[in-house]
């Protein structure tokens, strides 16, 4: 019965698969798998809009919306019938093609990344082998969209906009890719499949996920940090900053394209705190031993939930972080900690099971991040503001 | 320690967040028009003309003395004078308005007409919610709209009303006491010839 | 040769040409990503993961990037006047058809070297990197060397601007 709850949908594909003759079942299985997806991701974005609003209201002393429906929860549909009845506008010296196509490689490469996520047991689309490698090549194309969206739009503002954008994405990349590439090595594969079953083991109730092992948090954090960073949230959204570049990038987008892009915004964000809770969190598996009754499925959607609430609580909290300020923190102080977290996942790999691994790896993670920081804080010449003016 | 700003910062949303459901220092929005604030005791948005009494007609404070009219800034009041007097409070026979028009979309509640005027007649009102679709004569209000009663102007300025109650009532006393005065003197005289 | 293999051919040669004729710089640079996502789709019709989505990550995620900044950082986005032709085609349809012929005698000769190769050699990432800091941990840090010189060369072209420009506001 516990079984049965867990592989419901499972076993449902394989029900409504088997009315089709042999020869379909393969292709329309899969069909059926990323229809549910392309369906469930956006329901789920469209619920996430809401809970935004809402959360980042109540911190700041205001309700969200809360006209439409039981507390303001069918505001996504007035969002939606409002976007697909605007008028869409292309400006008249912009490159029409490239206008147009940037949106849809945008949702295009966003949508391919959950192809490889495990979201259950069994649940994978694609169980490839490189799968993390899969993710990340498609999270690198999506930056191609946001450039030719900023490129063909003939307005200096989004030009500045994607070239910023582009810019931090790129810096953030760096670490993003680092930060996963302990995990890979401590794992032995590249298959997310498989680091969720490495991390599905129990000692003393307690679960192996990776975050509970220092080079594993240390890890999470700067996953974390490169996540905010890739997808463009607060506090590294200059790019899209509501107050410097009117929208940024997507300026010149109105309607439903402007409704993809940001469609497409939240399902990045979606599938990549899903990649981060398959590395790190454990994925699939239940936080207690005596929980692996509740479905899988549960578990998943539960952490991919938290790590939105999250980001809504971090857009609420923090000020937004200057462009210098951003790459400076990038390539200064998350790229050498990545690589320190190199280093102590190495140690801890060579230095076999025990209490002494555990105190050396966070002794040496500790001292380079208080070390780092100090530095970083000691170099903050904040003196008398100094003004140069324009030839 | 480097993060630390982040953490405390972080507690301090959440402390927002799960406080906005329970104390009302945290939630001060007001959901409008379901629930409104009590208008303060200053407030005012534009003017009204004060009558005493139950009739409108012949309750009426103002005796068209045009001062409110000359020294309106935007000019925004119209009156027309009555040709025949009626008795005002204290018994003396006075004009009044017979057109009294304030067209409110151009009135810019600079309280001006108030302050200038002699027989507190004209005040200022609360009433905001006057939206309306007429766009020709919808925003420009008759004597017969402008006019409301003391006690509603006891209701919406109650330390103002106090005052203006007691001021009126002691110029109703000193004028009893002139007029008494007079009609002893009147009398004295007369039993004086008489003798 | 299966009809997945000629599509994906003809969409990376149209990928390339389209880079070649089309008359908008910015434009040619899209081309080309087409004809990298091509050629990334073709390694994973020969069931060469690694190769594919690392061509995909690296080439479309970062060199095609990188070549649109270029473009827009030296502003070749407008339209040449002269039109994309340049005087000596004919000298370099010789040194192309050159190039070519030198390309496909070594693709065909190693289709002779390698007669038996029926069944797709299955080459797992494990092996990859094993091979890469093994038996090629000489060419891998030559690569890693190259690329040091390169970012440093690059941040001193740019730290030279900002002297100059320095310089030139002291004067």
């Amino acid at each position: 019965m516990i079984e049965n709850c867990d592989q419901i949908f499972v076993l449902l594909r394989h029900w409504l698969v088997s009315f089709l003759p042999a020869a379909w079942q393969q292709t329309a299985g899969v069909l059926l798998s990323v229809a549910t997806i392309v369906c469930l991701f956006p329901a789920l974005f469209a619920l996430t809009t809401v809970f935004e609003r809402k959360g980042l209201a109540r911190i700041q002393n205001r309700l969200g919306p809360n006209r439409v429906g039981p507390f303001g929860f069918f505001q996504p549909i007035a969002d939606a019938i409002k976007s697909l009845t605007k008028e869409d506008i292309v400006p008249l010296s912009a490159d029409a093609a490239v206008h147009f196509l940037a949106p849809v490689l945008l949702v295009i490469t966003v949508f391919m990344g959950f192809a490889v996520l495990p979201m259950g047991r069994n649940m994978v689309l694609v169980d490839l082998d490189a799968g993390l490698l899969f993710y990340f090549a498609m999270g690198a194309s999506s930056e191609l969209a946001v450039f030719m969206a900023g490129w063909s739009s003939r307005n200096k503002y989004s030009l500045l906009g994607a070239m910023r954008a582009v810019a931090q994405m790129i810096s953030y990349e760096v670490p993003l890719l680092m930060s996963s590439v302990v995990v890979v090595m401590i794992t032995g594969s590249l298959s997310l499949t498989k680091i969720v079953e490495a991390q599905n083991h129990y000692t003393w109730g307690l679960p192996h996920w990776y975050i509970f092992t220092p080079w594993g948090f240390a890890g999470f954090l700067m996953y974390a940090i490169a996540t905010t960073a890739e997808t463009n949230r607060s506090p590294f959204d200059l790019p899209e900053g509501e107050s410097e570049l009117v929208a940024g990038y997507h300026t010149e987008y109105s309607g439903f394209k402007f409704a993809l892009f940001f469609l497409g915004e939240y399902v990045a964000m979606f599938s990549i705190s899903g990649l981060g809770t398959t590395l790190f969190l454990g994925g699939w598996s239940a936080p207690f031993s005596f929980l692996t009754w509740v479905p899988s499925w549960i578990w998943f959607f539960s952490k991919l939930m938290l790590s939105i609430f999250v980001f809504i609580w971090m857009r609420g909290t923090l000020p937004r972080l200057r462009q210098d300020q951003l790459m400076n923190f990038a390539w200064k102080f998350v790229l050498p900690m990545c690589l320190v977290n190199l280093l102590v996942a190495g140690l801890w790999r060579f230095m076999g099971d025990g209490w002494l691994r555990w105190v050396v790896c966070s002794a040496i993670l500790l001292l380079a991040y208080a070390g780092m920081g100090l530095g970083e804080m000691r170099k903050q010449r904040l003196g008398p503001r100094s003004y140069r003016y324009a030839e | 320690m480097l993060g630390e700003g982040i953490l405390k910062g972080m507690a301090e949303t959440a402390k927002n967040f799960f406080g906005s459901y329970f104390s009302a220092a945290r939630m001060t929005t007001v959901e409008y028009p379901e629930h409104r604030i009590a208008p303060y005791e200053a407030a005012r948005v534009f003017p009204f003309l004060v009558f005493d009494g139950k009739d409108w007609q012949a309750g009426m404070r103002c005796v068209a003395c045009q001062i409110c009219e000359k020294e309106c800034p935007p000019k925004c009041i119209f009156i027309e004078k009555s040709k025949d007097k009626k008795p005002d409070a204290l018994g003396k026979l006075q004009f009044y308005p017979a057109r009294f028009d304030i067209d409110i979309s151009v009135c810019m509640s600079c309280q001006i007409c108030v302050e200038v005027c002699p027989f507190e007649a004209i005040k200022m009102d609360t009433e905001f919610e006057l939206s309306t679709d007429d766009r020709f004569g919808g925003l420009l209000l008759d004597r017969k709209q402008l006019a409301k009663s003391n006690q509603y102007y006891r209701k919406i300025h109650p330390a103002e009303a106090a005052g203006v109650d007691a001021k009126l009532a002691a110029e109703k006393v000193k004028a009893d006491a002139k007029a008494k005065f007079t009609a002893e003197a009147k009398i004295a005289a007369i039993a004086g010839e008489g003798a | 040769m299966s009809v997945v293999f000629y599509l994906l051919a003809a969409l990376t040669v149209a990928g390339g040409l389209a880079a070649m004729l089309l008359k908008n710089t910015v434009h040619c640079a899209l081309a080309l990503t087409v004809a990298f996502a091509g050629l990334a789709l073709l390694f994973l019709n020969l069931d060469a993961q690694f190769a594919g989505f690392a061509q995909i990550l690296v080439y479309i995620g970062a060199v095609a990037i990188l070549v649109v900044f270029a473009i827009l950082l030296t502003r070749g986005s407008e339209t040449p006047k002269d039109g994309v032709f340049s005087r000596t085609w004919l000298t370099g349809l010789a040194i192309a058809a050159a190039v070519f012929a030198v390309l496909g005698w070594a693709v065909i000769g190693s289709a002779r070297v390698l007669p038996h190769e029926t069944a797709v050699p299955a080459v797992t990432v494990q092996q990859i990197g094993v091979a890469l800091v093994g038996r090629y941990v000489l060419p891998l840090e030559i690569v890693g060397v190259l690329l040091t010189a390169a970012l440093i060369g690059a941040v001193i072209v740019a730290m030279h601007e900002k002297v100059e420009h320095e310089k030139e506001e002291q004067k």
